[in-house]
């Protein structure tokens, strides 16, 4: 399989504050030593607590951020080359949590168009790009309205519209879902699936819902700059104690599987969905 | 007893104008002293204006806010006493942290109420114990904490006020599981020690499973219901066109219940579920 994105030894630290401190001490690396392959067309989850480093990893792949040491590879392009960072962030598009802070233009349409008129796309080619991008993310009945008037999840789906009008082939999503209610959380991860299922567009999904986690092909756990595990959901999820143990969590359904499986029932480890869930209770009850 | 009611009260964005929108349409409610109260909504359902009607930002187009049985709007002059009683923390309230250190930040809403330099000092110092902010932590600058810890001297600021009512609005938002729990303890353990009334505005079905006693429920402007917790979520069908949800632990519990298994109705967290499921397993081996 072709690999999209390749991270050879990362290593990274935020700038120490000079004001406060005349001779800067270097602050503590947040990336040590991370390497990792993502697989063209995959969708990966990326977990770990707050402060982990996963949203700093996260940025080194559209070249937010420049690892200090190590190299950072988006199609084979290193992100440290200036002259390559127009392409780079071309294959590579970024979602974030807020989407009141990624749009900025009055109109939906308008807004999605940005991109692509930045990269100097032609006009005619603007228009079909901005009307499939609407219809994919199954906006495109809204493409005349005002963003403020759409609910959150709305507004998420329009700021991955904007993504997808570049026609990249990743896209990175930082928490998307974490300001939306339920039903604008599962718009977005129906969304996410669409994508990455029916257009072949590789995801990688920085969560804190175990969840959305679980409907990824992998699952990478970022714990306080190192990769601690990287495996199917199902793997990772079926360590429940070294979850809790860095601050994490398990589907409800996997807690509940590992709860009577300690109890003596022959509950199967690999539990992550509900239907699961229910044919293992009906084979005990 | 009721601390805080609403009469009719119905609120109108932009009235007159062709964007006029009704947010919160004829709400009667009734809410007691001392309880954990979650408050859910699809986003636009009106939580949000509804809370901001609680400690008078807005006035009702029509209708009346009670707090102890005192019209909050009857005289104007009184609504900044209304306010030290109902406190408001808005989502991400650590970005309003404006003060030297965090001591002083925790403190402002209190010098604001007038109260002296002692019982400022240990009401700072209580309230941020109760959230596990350590006392170093109180001299340094608040920009120089964590994400986490800002959100506490944020929300610290607001519960050293010792309001009656505190409605805090997505306290969680962005805060990993082990974040989130702790977070939601140590709210719950401030509600038992001060008994006050706590409203919980979250979308985390699962977190107001686990941390409520009610839940008040808003859908397109009026409110849907204010019941008990386990009783709004056997109504998970209802709750689906809401375009809301049961936590995944109580939608499989009431398949199985669907289906014949003998399990009570009330299941909606992991523990209550392992406890019941267990029962049944035990009893079927019984009879066996």
């Amino acid at each position: 399989m072709e690999k999209i994105i390749k991270a050879e030894h990362i290593v990274f630290r935020y700038p120490a504050d000079a004001e406060e401190n005349q001779q800067p001490a270097k602050n503590p690396p947040i990336l040590k030593d991370i390497s990792l392959e993502i697989e063209k067309g995959s969708f990966t989850a990326v977990l770990g607590h707050n402060g982990s480093g996963k949203s700093t990893f996260a940025k080194h792949i559209n070249a937010i951020l420049l690892p200090e040491s190590g190299k950072m590879f988006v199609e084979g392009l290193d992100t440290a080359n200036e002259n390559l960072l127009f392409d780079i962030r071309q294959k590579a598009g970024m979602v974030f949590q807020n989407p009141d802070n990624q749009i900025v233009a009055t109109v939906v349409e308008e807004d999605v168009a940005f991109a692509p008129e930045n990269l100097g796309v032609p006009p005619a080619e603007i228009r079909k790009r901005v009307d499939d991008a609407l219809k994919a993310v199954n906006m495109y009945e809204y493409r005349n309205h005002a963003p403020t008037q759409l609910s959150g999840g709305q507004k998420q789906r329009v700021a991955i519209a904007g993504v997808i009008a570049m026609q990249p082939d990743c896209i990175i999503l930082d928490e998307p879902t974490a300001m939306l209610d339920p039903q604008g959380r599962q718009e977005v991860m129906q969304t996410i699936r669409k994508l990455n299922q029916e257009q072949g567009i590789t995801i990688v999904l920085i969560t804190h819902y175990m969840e959305e986690a679980a409907l990824a092909d992998r699952i990478v756990v970022i714990d306080d700059g190192v990769i601690l595990l990287d495996d199917t959901p199902k793997k990772v999820f079926s360590q429940v104690e070294k979850m809790k143990e860095i601050g994490l969590d398990v589907p409800q359904v996997t807690e509940l599987a590992y709860e009577l499986r300690k109890a003596g029932y022959a509950v199967p480890a690999e539990i992550i969905t509900e239907e699961e869930c229910l044919q293992a209770l009906e084979k005990i009850l | 007893m009721a601390i805080l009611k609403t009469e009719g009260l119905t609120y109108t964005y932009s009235a007159g104008t062709p964007f006029e929108k009704t947010a919160v349409d004829h709400v009667d409610l009734c809410i007691e002293e001392n309880t954990m109260i979650g408050v859910i909504g699809h986003t636009g359902s009106g939580k949000s204006t509804l809370m901001q009607h609680f400690n008078g930002l807005l006035q009702p187009t029509s209708g009346k806010v009670l707090l102890n049985g005192q019209d909050i709007w009857a005289d104007k002059s009184k609504l900044r006493e209304v306010r030290f009683q109902v406190g408001l923390v808005f989502q991400y309230p650590e970005y309003q942290l404006f003060e030297e250190t965090v001591a002083k930040d925790i403190a402002f809403g209190c010098k604001n109420m007038g109260l002296s330099e002692e019982e400022i000092k240990s009401r700072v110092l209580e309230t941020a114990n109760m959230l596990g902010m350590e006392k170093e932590l109180l001299e340094r600058s608040p920009f120089a904490l964590s994400g986490g810890q800002k959100r506490r001297a944020a929300i610290a600021g607001v519960m050293a006020m010792r309001p009656k009512i505190l409605i805090l609005d997505e306290p969680c938002a962005g805060l990993d599981p082990k974040g989130r729990n702790l977070m939601l303890r140590q709210i719950r353990d401030y509600q038992k020690k001060t008994k006050s009334t706590v409203l919980l505005v979250s979308h985390s079905m699962e977190d107001v499973a686990e941390f409520t006693e009610k839940l008040l429920v808003m859908s397109k402007a009026k409110l849907f219901c204010y019941e008990e917790t386990y009783q709004v979520f056997r109504r998970a069908d209802e709750l689906k066109q809401l375009g809301l949800r049961v936590p995944q632990i109580a939608s499989v519990m009431q398949t199985l219940r669907k289906k014949g298994y003998n399990l009570p109705e009330d299941l909606y967290t992991v523990e209550s579920a392992k406890a019941a499921v267990l029962a049944l397993l035990r009893k079927g081996a019984a009879s066996c």
